[in-house]
């Protein structure tokens, strides 16, 4: 185990690979160069040469479609966008493009390339830089996605997306680039699709994924302060999801809150509210809450930012409500 | 085509009604729009329409018994329509000890509530006597073998949660021969020293409401003497002056002016407790407390305020005799924004009244009479009568109900004030 930042345990993961593996390849905007705009492909150009670790120009559907093409024809592209608002531009590739090519060429095409950058808000970035894309990928089958929220995570989710046959998007977030953690040495790989508890507790479940794993981690100790035990679980990967890691959760606790960054409408936790309903209506004590941000754009002032960002106080005021204290319900 | 005839909500917070006629029998043949029987409800006696036309095949419900809203209490059919199956599936009350103890808890929940699911609150959905569980609530009812039915939920809205079957559970283990309270009966019981009198419609709900508002409301009071020397005199002028047209108005008919007046200064004192946000209300809407066989009931005069003094007395008059023959629409005794109860005439000095919710407050009025006071170091005499407010703490503070009395004692002791 060695202690290292997220930035550079995805570093470690896209090096695990490339070293194994000589198909693998890293383009998108400043990767090379510039070491990346958030510095994660940091000194790959040096060890890997421009032939494995391409600058493109800015061009987000133009970079997406010769990636699809190159994973169409082999090779295992690992497709940076900037941040993934930027990749709503290059949609069509990959939704039309990668998602739909294994089922279209009936099994005769894979796409095994992986999408990945930041997603979510950071801080001031105002409504256009500063979405939760994962519903945007999530909806078409055709497509993984993990979302790691520790460093840990970072290396075995990216290694593991990377070896995968499927195009995989691995949303990262521009606020967990420096989160520090322990990461197991030498070769880490995590199987997609499988959740991890990150805190236990019989109480009430916080279920969610992503950077708000965190948030959700702080609301568990405000709320352990107060004598309720919080379970965390991360669910990591959203497709495939682990849909039995969720339903043993709800089994034991009987109340659930889902929290997640992005918006409510047709959200994360709309599918994750569908399936508790459907597989374990008869273990619920009280309604699931979703704990989002607000139906908004993002406003840029830095007040209502933070108003419209799910927090931590929001989280403990619904796991509050589904316990029916404090007069709530 | 058969017509089911469900006992209505005939009025806004009516949740069981008591049949005191019917005036179609079984056999008679029924139009719709008649009137098939009259319901005592909570506020006052009400017609109930049919809703289909053919004959009044089935009465499930006799004069005198008391049917939840939602139930069925007679069958409209054609005169040879084989409505056996709307018999069976009438959603007759089961006495709870008809309920097989280890029946299953799904159709225990379908029954007729018990008293301790009767708590659901005015929450959406449910008609009347389903029982309100969690889902895993009644998955644990089932395999701990609790009669859901039995069980007092703690949840929102009266909902049996899991914690409420785990404590049944644990108080059944704990006493595991505890028979079944008997449902008593509602019916008049006499003995040497007491007569039991059976609860009508009118005083479960004024027993429920009031219980409602000292337990969680809390209440702080408020109590001003004062002096009723000009607005007496100022009654007796006005009263000179109406005599040729017969008419005259009363003490109270001023105090309801005054406190309409003082009320419109103060919007804070004007308002509801929404449990989740108080509501200050422009217009007055003075509830007036009139006391009527078995019980009590507060007509509204809306926009008092702006009334002239005749205007309210000819109201106050008028909506206290139908009060009293209990025959008020739902909406004359309902949306006050304060009250007034006075009990002055039966010579009460002073008294608190229970809050009407969800109004802040209250005024409770005693009567005039005359009393020595100091005046510039004099003892003399003077009509003097005694106001007790009571306040909802939640929406009115101490210092702001003492403003709105204050501007109350100054109309009160000089009526021309309210002109300015």
């Amino acid at each position: 185990m060695a202690e290292m930042t997220y930035r550079e345990a995805l570093n470690a993961a896209m090096c695990q690979e490339m070293d194994r593996d000589e198909s693998v390849f890293l383009m998108g905007e400043e990767v090379a160069e510039y070491d990346g705009a958030y510095k994660v492909s940091r000194g790959m150009l040096a060890r890997y040469g421009p032939g494995r670790v391409v600058d493109s120009p800015i061009s987000e559907l133009g970079f997406a479609g010769l990636c699809v093409g190159a994973a169409m024809t082999g090779l295992r592209p690992i497709c940076e966008f900037m941040t993934f608002n930027f990749s709503i531009l290059a949609l069509d590739q990959v939704i039309n493009g990668a998602a739909k090519m294994l089922y279209m060429s009936n099994g005769q095409i894979p796409v095994p390339i992986v999408f990945r950058g930041p997603t979510g808000a950071a801080l001031q970035l105002s409504a256009q830089h500063s979405q939760a894309c994962e519903t945007w990928y999530v909806h078409a089958p055709g497509i993984k996605l993990v979302t790691p929220a520790t460093p840990a995570d970072a290396k075995g989710l990216l290694a593991a997306a990377i070896r995968d046959d499927d195009p995989v998007a691995v949303m990262e977030g521009e606020l967990l680039y420096n989160v520090r953690g322990e990461v197991p040495d030498g070769e880490y790989v995590i199987p997609l699709g499988v959740a991890e508890l990150k805190r236990a507790g019989d109480d009430v479940s916080i279920v969610t994924h992503g950077k708000m794993v965190h948030v959700a981690l702080q609301a568990a100790r405000a709320l352990e302060r107060e004598g309720i035990e919080a379970d965390v679980l991360d669910l990591r990967s959203l497709r495939p999801l682990d849909a039995d890691a969720i339903l043993e959760t709800v089994r034991r606790t009987n109340r659930v809150v889902y929290l997640e960054e992005g918006w409510p409408f047709a959200g994360i936790g709309a599918q994750i509210v569908a399936l508790i309903q459907d597989e374990a209506f008869d273990h619920l004590d009280a309604p699931v809450l979703r704990v989002t941000q607000a139906d908004v754009p993002m406003p840029y002032a830095k007040n209502l930012e933070q108003l419209a960002k799910p927090g931590v106080r929001d989280v403990v005021e619904a796991c509050k409500r589904v316990l029916y204290m404090n007069g709530h319900g | 085509m058969a017509t089911r005839v469900y006992m209505e909500a005939l009025s806004p917070t009516m949740e069981e009604g008591q049949i005191v006629r019917w005036l179609k029998a079984e056999g008679d043949p029924v139009e719709q729009g008649d009137i098939l029987a009259e319901i005592e409800t909570d506020k006052a006696t009400m017609e109930l329409v049919a809703r289909g036309t053919g004959v009044l095949r089935a009465v499930l419900a006799g004069e005198g018994a008391a049917a939840p809203v939602g139930e069925v209490i007679a069958v409209i059919a054609g005169e040879e329509e084989d409505i056996a199956a709307l018999l069976g599936g009438a959603g007759k009350s089961v006495p709870k000890s008809e309920a097989a103890p280890d029946a299953e808890a799904e159709a225990a929940a379908e029954k007729s509530a018990g008293p301790s699911a009767q708590s659901g609150g005015s929450e959406g959905g449910g008609g009347a006597g389903r029982i309100r569980t969690s889902p895993v609530a009644r998955r644990l009812a089932r395999e701990l073998d609790v009669d859901i039915a039995a069980v007092a939920g703690s949840g929102p809205a009266g909902r049996i949660v899991k914690r409420d079957v785990e404590e049944a559970a644990a108080r059944a283990a704990a006493a595991p021969q505890a028979a079944p309270e008997p449902v008593s009966v509602p019916a008049t019981v006499a003995g040497d020293d007491f007569t039991d009198i059976p609860l009508s419609q009118m005083r479960k709900t004024v027993a429920r409401r009031l219980s409602e508002s000292l337990g969680p409301v809390p209440h702080f009071f408020l109590t001003i003497d004062v002096d009723m020397t000009r607005l007496m005199a100022a009654r007796a002028r006005l009263n000179r002056h109406l005599s040729a047209q017969g008419t005259k108005i009363s003490v109270n008919d001023l105090i309801i002016k005054a406190t309409a007046v003082a009320l419109a200064r103060h919007p804070e004192c004007n308002a509801w407790w929404q449990g989740d946000s108080i509501r200050r209300f422009r217009p007055v809407h003075i509830g007036v407390a009139v006391a009527v066989p078995d019980g009590l009931i507060t007509p509204v005069i809306r926009n008092a305020d702006a009334k002239s003094l005749t205007g309210i007395s000819a109201e106050a008059r008028e909506l206290a005799g139908r009060a009293r023959e209990r025959k008020l629409q739902p909406d004359e005794y309902t949306g006050s924004t304060f009250s007034i109860s006075n009990l002055g005439m039966f010579g009460i000095e002073s008294f608190t009244a229970v809050i009407n919710p969800p109004e802040a407050g209250i005024l409770a009025i005693g009567t005039v009479e005359e009393r020595p006071v100091a005046v510039d170091g004099k003892i003399v005499a003077q009509p003097r009568m005694r106001l007790t407010m009571s306040c909802d703490h939640r929406v009115i503070d101490g210092a702001q109900g003492a403003r709105f009395l204050a501007t109350l004692r100054t109309f009160l002791e000089e009526p021309t004030a309210m002109l300015l």
